[in-house]
């Protein structure tokens, strides 16, 4: 069997789910083996019938009055009690933040070798699993042991697909065994950040700043031309190193990836650690004083010259146009 | 109280990775090294709960002997001490890098109340060695960390997600995962660096083990090869930018 687990918060599932669980069926069909899918806490109405569609065969739902607020290692446990009663050959679940903690506690309980953020893998009796090294910059290839493999897929690497045919899905409910200790780090409150800006992983354009933008007031030129297209405004680490910017509106490997149409990189050179986390963007405007900088590499489209300059002048040109 | 931060030595890559002729490493004779930047919040976050708390913070690495240098840069911003878990440089699988680090806390003896982790290493991004040194030694973990605040023997910890912030509570001792932007790191004075060459440094030799994750070759992402379009120089192109964001259906 072939387990994958289907992250949820609260009810609302999380997507990346479906390419966890696209690489699950594959596992599952290379080794002839039924796709099994574990859920934790209140489900989303509708998910059995989606994860059919999936190609899952048998649904793990577990349930507990304890379950209900995020407990990584209570969550962790569940899985756990899969994996010892039917040894399934693998177990995969999500690259996010979530997804890769509760697999790590489940390697660290069960003392089972672990890949994090894998794009590919080949069962056998070793698995053989390509993963993102340096958020990405890099590959690995990888030989992978254990009774049960243990696995996390890289998010945006690989799209969700459903199985040619449907399944109909076996609901099995079950009350885990939690230790005290599974509960110690667990979730005590949770403080909603109303806002009224668009998230930075949700918006259509991103206007991005760095070095070159000199200050946090140069950001003003920048906030109003992502104003003017409905964008997000984003930055690289050294303008938060710098302080002109806060650390949620960085982009890159140790910050925000962004997915959108058109992210407008100003005075930024283009670091590999910052481009990773632009590698979800459809198509890439530099604005660089520099002709040579690396973005010129991977962006599409370039103007060359003081950003303080063209970004002003590409909001007045907007203006005009819109009357 | 008594801090452990455990970083990694790694390097820093630039657009074009070349590699080892076997394929297994890094080519990284033209490369810079840091403290991977989420550890090295570790290291600044634990020299302020130092500096407000009194105690003393020690720096461990498992990695070469060149490593020294990271250790070095932590004790030059404050870090009292260094346990180096020297290797021939061969990479130490998540397992067994979490059992050299567990056998080093259990050898040092030092009763530590918070062990500092970042949240992943920049250069292999495992996301699991802090979570199983946390359950080796028994104790609780919070991972993802954008702010802590130790208070009678408890630390509350909080973690960014999408909409909200989640605030979570754990008795110490305790293993807390930071992620970088938790603070800045400040940077070493001169005085600092000097007296870091003479601050304690225990090397100790760990075993190297197949800890079942095993490398077998590097390999760079394949590249799209495509020309960048030069729109115009200065504030004459903004029309051609606008144009553009038209034909994208952003206007
Ligand atoms: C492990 C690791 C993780 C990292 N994670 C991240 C990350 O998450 N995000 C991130 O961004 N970085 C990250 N970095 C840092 C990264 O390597 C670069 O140092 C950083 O992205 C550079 O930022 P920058 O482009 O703003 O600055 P610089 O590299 O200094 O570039 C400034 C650019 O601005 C241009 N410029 C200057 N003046 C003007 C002007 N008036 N008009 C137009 N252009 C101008 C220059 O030509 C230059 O190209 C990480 C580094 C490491 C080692
Ligand atoms: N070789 C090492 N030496 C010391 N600490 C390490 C080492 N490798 C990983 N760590 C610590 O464990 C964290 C998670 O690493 P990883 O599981 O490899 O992504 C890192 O951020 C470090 O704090």
């Amino acid at each position: 069997m072939i387990l994958a687990y289907i992250d949820q918060d609260r009810g609302k599932i999380n997507e990346a789910s479906f390419e966890a669980l696209t690489l699950a069926r594959r596992l599952a069909e290379q080794t002839n083996a039924p796709l099994h899918a574990v859920v934790i806490g209140k489900a989303e109405a509708g998910l059995t019938a989606r994860l059919g569609a999936f190609g899952v065969s048998a649904l793990h739902h577990a349930q507990h009055e304890q379950l209900n607020e995020y407990a990584p290692a209570a969550y962790a446990q569940c899985l756990v009690e899969i994996l010892d009663a039917q040894k399934p050959d693998a177990a995969l679940a999500a690259g996010t933040e979530r997804g890769n903690e509760i697999m790590a506690h489940v390697a660290a309980k069960t003392n089972l070798p672990m890949a994090a953020n894998c794009i590919a893998a080949q069962a056998g009796a070793a698995y053989t699993v390509t993963r993102l090294r340096f958020a990405g910059s890099l590959y690995e290839e990888a030989k992978l042991d254990g009774a049960t493999k243990l696995l996390t897929v890289a998010p945006a690497t690989l799209s969700a697909r459903a199985a040619a045919t449907a399944q109909t899905v076996t609901v099995n409910t079950f009350t885990p065994q939690l230790a005290q200790a599974d509960l110690r780090a667990r979730v005590g409150a949770r403080v909603e950040t109303a806002s009224d800006k668009i998230a930075l992983g949700e918006a259509r354009v991103v206007v991005g700043g760095g070095r070159g933008v000199g200050s946090a007031e140069g950001f003003k030129e920048l906030e109003e031309l992502a104003a003017l297209l409905g964008g997000a405004v984003g930055c690289s680490r050294v303008a938060t190193g710098m302080g002109w910017r806060p650390h949620a509106d960085q982009i890159g490997q140790t910050g925000n990836r962004i997915q959108p149409e058109l992210y407008i990189a100003c005075g930024i050179s283009g670091a590999i650690q910052h481009l990773v986390g632009a590698k979800g963007a459809k198509h890439i405007l530099a604005i660089n004083t520099d002709p040579e900088a690396s973005i010129m590499y991977k962006a599409d489209y370039a103007v060359i010259g003081d950003l303080l300059q063209i970004v002003p002048a590409i909001s007045a040109e907007i203006r005009k146009r819109r009357g | 109280m008594n801090i452990l931060i455990c970083i990694k030595r790694v390097p820093v890559v630039g657009r074009k990775i070349q590699f080892t002729a076997d394929a297994q490493e890094i080519d990284t004779s033209s490369m810079g090294f840091a403290i991977s930047p989420h550890e090295g919040c570790a290291v600044e976050e634990a020299v302020r709960l130092i500096e407000k708390h009194g105690g003393a913070a020690t720096v461990l690495t498992l990695g070469p002997v060149e490593a020294e240098e990271q250790l070095r840069d932590a004790m030059a911003i404050g870090v009292d001490r260094a346990l180096h878990l020297q290797t021939d440089g061969r990479e130490f699988d998540p397992i067994a890098t979490a059992n050299a680090i567990v056998d080093a806390v259990r050898a040092d003896g030092t009763p530590f109340d918070l062990l500092l982790f970042g949240n992943e290493a920049a250069d292999t991004g495992d996301y699991q060695v802090g979570v199983r040194v946390a359950h080796a030694l028994g104790l609780p973990c919070v991972t993802g960390v954008t702010a802590l605040e130790i208070h009678d023997g408890r630390a509350t910890a909080h973690r960014q997600v999408p909409g909200g912030v989640e605030i979570y509570e754990v008795a110490l001792p305790a293993v807390i995962a930071v992620k970088d932007g938790i603070n800045f790191p400040r940077f070493p004075s001169l005085p600092g660096r000097l007296k870091a060459k003479k601050k304690p440094l225990v090397t100790i030799e760990p075993t190297w083990q197949n800890g079942g994750l095993q490398k077998t070759s590097l390999l760079n992402p394949p590249e799209e090869t495509h020309q960048v379009v030069i729109l115009g120089k200065g504030p004459e192109a903004a029309p051609k930018v606008v144009d553009l964001l038209a034909e994208l259906g952003l206007l």
